[in-house]
């Protein structure tokens, strides 16, 4: 036991990699042969991958899912930021320019209107449950905007942690929800070309979600949508701590 | 080479944070703005540019078209890296905070879609013309 830790946690990416890739494997298996096809290979993947991540957390009570398991620690830099933002950026590689202008101001318009309105709901929610605090309104509005937006807001208008973390799980409720859903909803709102695909990442936002979401519905739409969702973000962080608080603290 | 073109996928991802690094201190915002999308938009630039056809071409882009094909697994490990429990422990105000959230945006896709497309063709010519 001690010897396949050892081996186990010495080569942990490369674990990664084929413990990524045989639960790749079986999903394509099952989307081909339970579905037909129905469902993509990789959206089942993903769905394995969230799954696992809650009894993984729930087992060790840490926060980064599977890879707080010891043999499993390398899923952590493989799926970690730096990875993730590598391969999104590979995904521009033969992307053509006159695709991004088409959808440019589109693409724009859809980060700002996607910051604010799920502000707002995220707002509006938070005072339906009886918060009469512009700071803590505001925190949780922010976190609906983004798991990232929420504390960065938060501790900059000096909101308490409880709130805080509240504001990262309705963030990571967000961002699950569209790795999840966009895939069901695609066909109903259009999402099958790059300039919707623009428009999708700036009003999502969550670059994880936008980015497993949209690879389980077509991967050719990805760095489209991964350009504008990198961007909301600090759209968020900008909008959420200035303009959005004074607007709540100017009614409450 | 294999390497250029994983050098040259490097340099625009390196490029791209330091410059939203910057935007960000600029902003006064605690976050890269927008630093993956611009690395994202000079890799479209050498890849649609003469110049960087060594590093783009043969196994050079092979390198690029290697981490590009290995996105959805990158992508299926981030997804066991999620603090799914946390989500789930945020109870029913950060449950509905972020379902809503999503719904309207959803909801929002189609209509925004339609500004674009409407003086697309317009554009495209002013493009042209350029």
């Amino acid at each position: 036991m001690e010897l396949i830790e050892t081996v186990f946690v010495r080569n942990n990416l490369i674990v990664a990699f084929a413990v990524v890739g045989v639960t790749i494997w079986i999903s394509y298996l099952v989307a081909d042969k339970l579905t037909h096809g129905r469902i993509h290979g990789s959206a089942i993947a993903i769905a394995l991958g969230l799954v696992a991540a809650y009894f993984g957390g729930v087992a060790t009570g840490g926060n980064t899912g599977v890879a707080d398991i010891a043999l499993l620690g390398g899923i952590g830099l493989m799926g970690g930021g730096m990875m993730r933002d590598f391969a999104i950026v590979a995904t521009a590689f033969g992307v053509h320019l006159s695709e991004l202008k088409k959808a440019g101001v589109a693409g724009v318009i859809s980060i700002f209107a996607g910051v604010i309105v799920s502000f707002i709901v995220g707002a509006v929610i938070a005072i339906l449950f009886g918060y009469t605090d512009a700071a803590e309104i505001t925190t949780i509005g922010a976190g609906a905007v983004t798991y990232i937006v929420g504390p960065v807001t938060g501790e900059a208008i000096g909101a308490s942690d409880a709130v805080i973390t509240l504001s990262v799980a309705a963030g990571l409720v967000k961002s699950i929800l569209v790795m999840i859903g966009t895939p069901l909803v695609a066909r109903y709102i259009g999402l099958n070309n790059p300039q919707s695909a623009m428009v999708f990442g700036g009003l999502m936002g969550t670059t994880s979600g936008v980015a497993a979401g949209l690879a389980a519905t077509d991967p050719k739409l990805v760095p489209y949508g991964a350009m504008t969702a990198t961007f909301y973000t600090g759209v968020g962080c900008l909008l959420g701590p200035s303009i959005l608080f004074f607007i709540v603290s100017g009614i409450y | 080479m294999i390497v250029y073109g994983v050098a040259l996928l490097s340099a625009c991802l390196i490029l791209g944070m330091l410059i939203g690094e910057a935007l960000g201190v600029a902003l006064n915002v605690e976050a890269n703005v927008g630093g993956v999308g611009i690395a994202m938009l000079f890799l479209v630039f050498a890849s649609n540019s003469e110049k960087f056809k060594s590093l783009t071409e043969g196994a050079a882009g092979s390198g690029i078209n290697f981490w590009s094909a290995m996105y959805i697994p990158i992508v299926v490990a981030m997804a066991a890296r999620q603090n799914v429990a946390a989500a789930v422990d945020g109870g029913m105000l950060a449950l509905l905070a972020g379902v809503a959230a999503v719904v309207v945006s959803f909801a929002l896709v189609p209509v925004l879609s339609k500004i674009g497309s409407g003086p697309s063709t317009e554009e495209s010519e002013e493009q042209g013309a350029v």
